[in-house]
């Protein structure tokens, strides 16, 4: 394998010649500057991600189309069955399907970082003297805005749809931010996996297999009480219906103190056990 | 802001490193004199790449120790991480960006405010030969101006030790005098340069001293000087007319050169070293008396050469193998997960 991998559109008239003197101009050691901080070289980070968005606007689909056909689908798949109309179901479904969405995107954070190692790019950051979770926690700021994305179209298509939330603007935005919190901290599962696992393919992979029992073994689509004893045991420790249970609590103007403190403290263990895991996979590589 | 430029850059004790039954390290030690361009020569999967990655702070030894500038790259990567930059084999920028956007990048997480990052951007683009192509993504880039923004970002900073990772395989004869010529300034405002290549004329062009690296070990030091002549200083090609004349060429020549004759897989061709160390004559004189000689026995040549030895010729001479050819970074990624 060799990296002769080139488009020749370097217009030709101009050849570079290298001039001692223009050279000698940038080689000339300047006084070093101090290092960044470490929430400075995140945010630096972070704007890589948006630059990445800025030339390759496509990988929005999966924050854009995907939600929307999600909610299109199961709205009218189950709405008549389950609640009588879609419209009815929606209230209760949207909360659910804007965590299932949102949470299924957190997976391209590991994929993401597989295709910047594999690449070589993230040989690198890691020779930069900065501080060492930067390159990673600003890989997720830019995620972050993609939850975000992800959240508010869907929001607006619950709301053409007729979702009608009793929490008001406070309650869905409280509602949005809890779901970006997890989010952030689930992201660190992914990022350990994009680290240990050899290939995109295989980061898909595992993805998938967390992501659907996580999502569906919920009370994402419909109430647990319906469910045999031994499943309900399974959704109740579900992180998953925690954060929907709380969401839909902000959201409906009833919240529900005891779901989101049990979110709150996934997400910790989440960025504990995960982010120290990354961080020992990533120097340790 | 002091630069060291004396004293050594880099020590190696004994480094070893393995990915899984691969031994890409086998006690590697090395001695880099600071402010010289010093050459690691070796065919893929010597363990030259690897060298460079544990001496950069990517990855750690199994054992030994490595200091640069005397700092411990296990105990105190940050503050080799400070002092050093990495052009590697692989991207070293972000392929989706352009070239302004990657120098700007990396110039903030150097810790250089908005302002005078875009300055000193535009300023390495510009002594690069690469303004006109600084708002296009750097993946549109020939491959000529992909070594040169990947060595752009690499001193960024300055820094006082460049590691390049075989910076002109894969790239056309103009680009790589074009890195030569940059990796010359570069040394010459004393920053030291730790090259790897596979091409014994590179490490020739570059290098004040080389270390031959093989199978994860140095098996040979010294300036291009003292090891060609400890080698021999040419090689004699031969192809002959009549495959059927082989043997006896090979008779006339071991006569003539007093040294052992290789016989190539191609019938018609042999390959001989003159001008070995120990003997009298220089090895165009000897050359000279071989073609003489056969020409007087009757025996038809199609193509005489004489040349500097290549880096499979240095090979055979220095291990009794030839450079066989693997890819170091598949089995590292390969194990590493």
């Amino acid at each position: 394998m060799s990296d002769t991998t080139t488009t020749t559109t370097e217009r030709a008239p101009s050849v570079y010649v290298p001039s001692a003197e223009a050279l000698a101009t940038v080689l000339a050691p300047g006084a070093r500057p101090p290092r960044p901080s470490a929430l400075g070289a995140s945010l630096t980070f972070g704007w890589r991600a948006m630059l990445k968005i800025k030339h390759v606007p496509e990988q929005l689909f999966d924050v854009t189309a995907f939600p929307i056909i999600m909610v299109l689908m199961f709205t009218y798949l189950f709405g008549g069955a389950l609640a009588g109309s879609p419209r009815d179901y929606l209230q209760f479904f949207l909360p659910g399907i804007m965590v299932t969405s949102v949470v299924m995107i957190t997976m391209y954070t590991g994929i993401g970082l597989n295709t910047d190692i594999e690449k070589g790019i993230f040989d690198r950051f890691r020779t930069l003297p900065v501080w060492r979770p930067a390159a990673l926690v600003g890989m997720i700021f830019g995620d972050v805005l993609r939850y975000i994305l992800a959240a508010v179209v869907i929001l607006g298509l619950g709301l053409v749809l007729g979702f009608r939330p009793e929490g008001g603007v406070v309650g869905v935005v409280t509602g949005i931010g809890l779901l970006v919190v997890f989010s952030f901290a689930f992201s660190w599962v992914w990022t350990f996996f994009g680290l240990i696992l050899r290939s995109e393919k295989s980061v898909m992979g595992v993805s998938m297999m967390v992501l659907f029992p996580l999502t569906f073994l919920s009370n994402v689509f419909v109430e647990p009480s319906t469910m045999p004893g031994w499943l309900q045991a399974f959704v109740k420790v579900n992180p998953v219906t925690q954060l929907v249970a709380a969401i839909r609590g902000a959201m409906s103007g009833e919240s529900d103190p005891s779901a989101t403190m049990w979110l709150l403290l996934w997400s910790a263990g989440f960025v504990l056990v995960f982010g120290t895991l990354t961080m020992y996979r990533y120097n340790r590589r | 802001m002091s630069r060291r430029t004396t004293g050594l850059a880099i020590e190696a004790e004994g480094l070893t490193r393995s990915f899984g039954d691969t031994r890409a390290l086998a006690g590697i030690d090395l001695q880099v004199p600071a402010g010289t361009v010093y050459g690691l020569l070796g065919p893929n999967g010597a363990g030259k790449t690897t060298a460079v990655r544990v001496l950069a702070t990517l990855l750690r030894p199994d054992g030994g120790s490595a200091r640069v500038f005397g700092h411990d790259v296990v105990d105190e990567a940050d503050k080799v991480r400070s002092r050093v930059s990495l052009t590697g084999q692989y991207a070293s920028v972000d392929e989706d960006l352009t070239g302004t956007e990657n120098l700007v990048l990396l110039a903030r997480l150097l810790g250089l405010r908005k302002p005078a990052a875009r300055e000193r951007a535009a300023a390495l683009l510009a002594a690069f030969g690469l303004t006109e192509a600084s708002d296009r993504q750097v993946k549109k880039y020939s491959g000529g101006m992909r070594r040169r923004i990947d060595i752009a970002a690499s001193i960024l900073n300055t820094p006082d030790l460049l590691f390049l990772d075989e910076p002109t395989t894969g790239l056309d004869p103009r680009s790589r005098n074009q890195v030569w010529e940059i990796v010359r300034a570069v040394v010459s405002h004393g920053t030291t340069v730790l090259l790897t290549t596979q091409y014994l004329d590179e490490a020739d062009q570059l290098a004040g001293r080389i270390a031959v690296v093989d199978h994860g070990r140095v098996i040979a030091e010294g300036t291009p000087g003292e090891l060609k002549s400890s080698i021999g200083s040419g090689t004699v090609h031969l192809r002959l007319r009549d495959p059927a004349q082989r043997p006896e060429a090979e008779r006339v020549l071991r006569e003539a050169l007093d040294v052992p004759v290789q016989l190539a897989a191609d019938p018609v061709a042999l390959t001989a070293r003159v001008g070995e160390a120990g003997t009298d004559l220089d090895a165009s004189a000897q050359a000279a008396r071989a073609l003489s000689n056969l020409a007087r026995a009757g025996i038809l040549v199609d193509n005489f050469s004489l040349g500097q030895p290549s880096l499979d010729e240095v090979f055979l001479a220095l291990t009794d193998h030839p450079a066989v050819p693997t890819d170091e970074r598949d089995d590292e990624l390969e194990a590493a997960r």
